[in-house]
């Protein structure tokens, strides 16, 4: 039996870095912060807490050199020359969290969420998909970077409570045989235990400071002093604490939010803002087995929706869509036909609903939620001809919505009316559909048939009931032969009731008018208007 | 001109043995044709060239919407997602069902104008996945489909080689030239009607003689009715890659082949699909 435990170190620090791009900002050309910038050479401190207790709550290494404590003041804190002074971001840890449980859930069935930082896993049975145990603490560190942009230490050992110690205190990918526990600890601080104050006060009065220190203590002599946290602390010190893990069973939100330092106004920078985010959430997904059947858009607007800025370079043409009780954020959702988790396209499909309705004012933070469902699975049959690709058809279809107008894309639908010319325009999906046998007979060959939309004025002279003579569009016809009329009618119970008679003409026009000579036109007159229009022509 | 076929008599000859028919063009690809709904059509044109360019023009009211019905129905009982560009918005979607589009599986693109169309049409042939892609630019000027210059139609053209989309293109006039793997130019002839007789005050349609009417109802006061019956198309072909198969007749010798005409006739039937049936 084997347990394994992804801890993050400076979890707090790592959380705000996380949100934040790795390449230079095309703003500012600042080097902007990444998933080991929290390590690197540049102090870095963070506060939490409401002006004016806002106290320093975590700090790297070079800012504790530099001087910086926990629990320093802010304007202490701002004494110290070249610490960078950042601010906690709860929806961060929260996010960052998420995204650990979302990767350990791609290892294992079996995950207990102990802490913020600390993820535990039960590795039974992994190791014919994953091979042995250095292997999957490599994965799993590699994991975090690569899925979570999170700097982890992973340690695996026969009972939890070993491997989410030794992951605390010792540095990268950690193995630790069954038997060998008190050996690795030995030299570990006896704060990897995580004691109480008052306990760590004792033991260092003690002069106990390691971890077999601890365990060369008489339990029954520690039990005294120290009560039941003694005892555990001993049993934990000598790694022989044996209990199941306590599952979670992980969530269904994906989400993953950025605070930012300056405001956006260009829709390039807001793109690359987003397309990290998309990685994050994209990655989250696949490590679930999920794909994106919606996206969520949260846009924080450093001034009210209502202002007339332009975003993108690109004059707004629609208002921007406010929530009701935040006039400063603009929500936008985007509503996939399949469930997708391609990042490219899903950013190509943002875009496009950016460009077309701008948020309208400078952006300040960019929330990004996916609503998960299963991929859809296709079988494809040998004697079905192959359609379009269904990421490639929804990119299709929102860029020519982006060119014509979204109520002028779709399938034609017709509606049960005898009004003539009704339709409804439905959202552009395939579905699956069975060709038809081949008829022996030969399939009727009806007549095509043009509208004119709107319909075309027209002015008829008659005779004898009949038309003889058309006038339309600058030309002058002869009716050659007249069928009709034909009176149709309909919703009489409402407001827009109609009545119209209709002719199918034969017209032949005069050799002076431009344009065709001959045509077979559908005429009608509306009765309700006392007018006539030309309804459209046979082709 | 019989020196031209004389030059040629003599190459062929001295090549003899070595070349056979050097003058003969071949295409080296096989190109896969479908049906275009309507028989007259695929004897004339041998169907509708798959990875390539058809143009099908002609004035108003000589059929091209009518073949496109039928092409777009073929296709989709084949359970072809299809494409429309419409140039003009003048497609009637209740006409094309009556025709057996399955509107299902129809993308409509309703464009205001040829650069929206244009536009459109590139998104499509670079999507990919469309067993037709129909381009209507019939309802547009002349003129300014002519402005669209033939680099257009042929990236056209190269989107979709070595696909199996069929990219149709309706229009007044030809303007793809070279571009194109097959030219039909449509052409009217006359309307047909029908006449028929009603008792006045009712509508009743017979399609039977009006003389039999007469006869069972001397006593009822008839009016003369007339209901478009359809009319004739005449198609030409004036430019093709694709090599129809020549006819072999049999007449009692040996096998003989015969070129197949370049131009055909069709009826196109209008019924309207809303009268009563006679009684």
């Amino acid at each position: 039996m084997a347990f394994a435990c992804i801890h993050i170190p400076d979890f707090l620090l790592q959380a705000v870095a996380r949100g934040e791009p790795v390449s230079p900002c095309p703003l500012t050309g600042d080097a902007l912060r990444g998933p080991r910038s929290y390590r690197g050479e540049r102090a870095l401190a963070l506060l939490d807490g409401a002006p004016p207790l806002c106290r320093v709550v975590a700090a790297n290494e070079v800012a504790i050199r530099a001087g910086i404590e926990l629990g320093m003041a802010k304007a202490q804190a701002e004494q110290f020359r070249g610490v960078e002074i950042w601010r906690r971001s709860p929806e961060q840890e929260k996010n960052a969290h998420a995204a650990l449980l979302d990767l350990a859930g791609s290892f294992s069935p079996h995950v207990e969420d102990t802490a913020p930082e600390s993820i535990l896993l039960d590795l039974a049975g992994l190791e014919p998909l994953f091979g042995g145990a250095e292997k999957i603490a490599r994965g799993l560190a590699q994991g975090a970077l690569d899925v979570c942009r999170l700097d982890a230490r992973v340690a695996v050992a026969s009972n939890p409570d070993t491997a989410l110690h030794a992951a605390r205190g010792l540095p990268g990918p950690t193995v630790i045989p069954e038997g060998e526990e008190a050996g690795q600890f030995g030299p570990l601080p006896i704060g990897v235990l995580g004691a109480s104050a008052e306990a760590l006060e004792t033991l260092d009065r003690w002069g106990v400071r390691t971890c077999a220190a601890l365990a060369a203590l008489p339990v029954l002599d520690l039990s005294e002093r120290l009560g039941a946290e003694g005892v555990r602390l001993h049993q934990w010190a000598r790694g022989a604490v044996r209990r199941s893990l306590a599952l979670t069973e992980p969530g269904l939100s994906f989400e993953e939010a950025l605070e930012l330092d300056y405001e956006v106004v260009e829709l390039e920078p807001l793109a690359f803002l987003l397309s990290r985010l998309l990685e994050a959430l994209c990655a989250r997904l696949t490590a679930r087995s999920l794909a994106a059947s919606a996206l969520h858009l949260r846009l924080k607007l450093a001034l009210p929706a209502s202002a007339t800025c332009d975003i993108g370079g690109i004059p707004r043409r629609q208002p921007a869509t406010p929530r009701d009780d935040d006039p400063s954020r603009v929500v936008k959702t985007l509503r996939l036909p399949v469930p997708l988790r391609n990042t490219k396209l899903l950013l190509n499909l943002l875009r496009l609903q950016l460009q077309g309705d701008p948020p309208g004012a400078p952006v300040r933070g960019i929330v990004l939620a996916a609503e998960p469902a299963r991929p859809r699975v296709m079988q494809g049959g040998f004697f079905l001809p192959s359609g379009p690709d269904p990421e490639t058809l929804e990119l299709t279809l929102t860029r020519l919505a982006h060119l014509v107008g979204e109520s002028r894309v779709g399938s034609p639908q017709l509606v049960d009316t005898h009004r003539p010319d009704v339709f409804r325009m439905r959202r552009f999906v395939t579905r699956e559909q069975t060709p038809e046998r081949a008829s022996e007979t030969a399939p009727m060959r009806r007549t095509g048939f043009r509208i004119f939309r709107p319909a075309l004025p027209a002015r008829v002279e008659m005779r004898a009931g009949r038309p003889e003579r058309v006038f339309f569009q600058g030309l002058r016809g002869e009716v050659l032969a007249a069928s009709g009329p034909w009176r149709t009618s309909g919703d009489w119970w409402t407001k827009n009731s109609w009545q119209q008679d209709e002719w199918d003409l034969e017209i032949h026009f005069a050799a002076s008018t431009r344009g065709p000579r001959h045509g077979l036109y559908r005429f009608a007159y509306d009765e309700l208007r006392d007018i006539w229009l030309v309804r459209g022509v046979f082709d | 001109m019989a020196s031209i076929n004389a030059l040629r008599a003599r190459v062929e000859s001295s090549l003899a043995g070595r070349i056979a028919a050097p003058f003969a063009y071949r295409d080296r690809r096989v190109v896969d044709t479908v049906s275009s709904g309507i028989r007259e059509i695929d004897q004339l044109a041998g169907g509708l060239p798959r990875g390539g360019l058809t143009e099908i023009c002609g004035p108003p009211c000589s059929g091209r919407t009518s073949l496109l019905l039928s092409a777009l129905a073929a296709r989709t009982a084949q359970a072809e997602v299809c494409a429309l560009v419409d140039g003009r918005d003048g497609f009637d979607p209740a006409a094309a069902e009556a025709a057996g589009v399955r509107l299902e599986q129809l993308l409509w693109v309703r464009c205001r104008d040829i650069e929206q169309s244009l536009r459109a049409t590139d998104l499509l042939v670079r999507g990919g996945g469309f067993g037709l892609i129909a381009v209507d630019l019939a309802d547009i000027d002349p003129k300014t489909v002519r402005g669209v210059t033939l680099n257009t139609w042929f990236r056209f053209r190269r989107a979709v080689e070595d696909t199996p989309a069929i990219l149709l293109l309706l229009e007044q006039e030809s303007n793809a030239k070279t571009c194109a793997s097959l030219v039909l130019r449509l052409e009217a002839e006359a309307a047909e009607w029908l006449t028929s007789c009603r008792p006045q005050g009712r509508r009743y349609i017979k399609h039977d003689s009006a003389d039999t009417v007469l006869l069972q109802h001397p006593e009822i006061e008839l009016s003369w009715t007339w209901l478009l019956g359809g009319f004739g198309v005449r198609a030409e072909k004036l430019h093709a890659r694709v090599q129809p198969a020549k006819e072999i007749v049999f007449a009692g010798g040996p096998p003989q082949t015969v070129d197949k005409p370049e131009i055909c006739k069709i009826r196109i039937e209008w019924s309207e699909p809303d009268l009563p049936k006679t009684g």
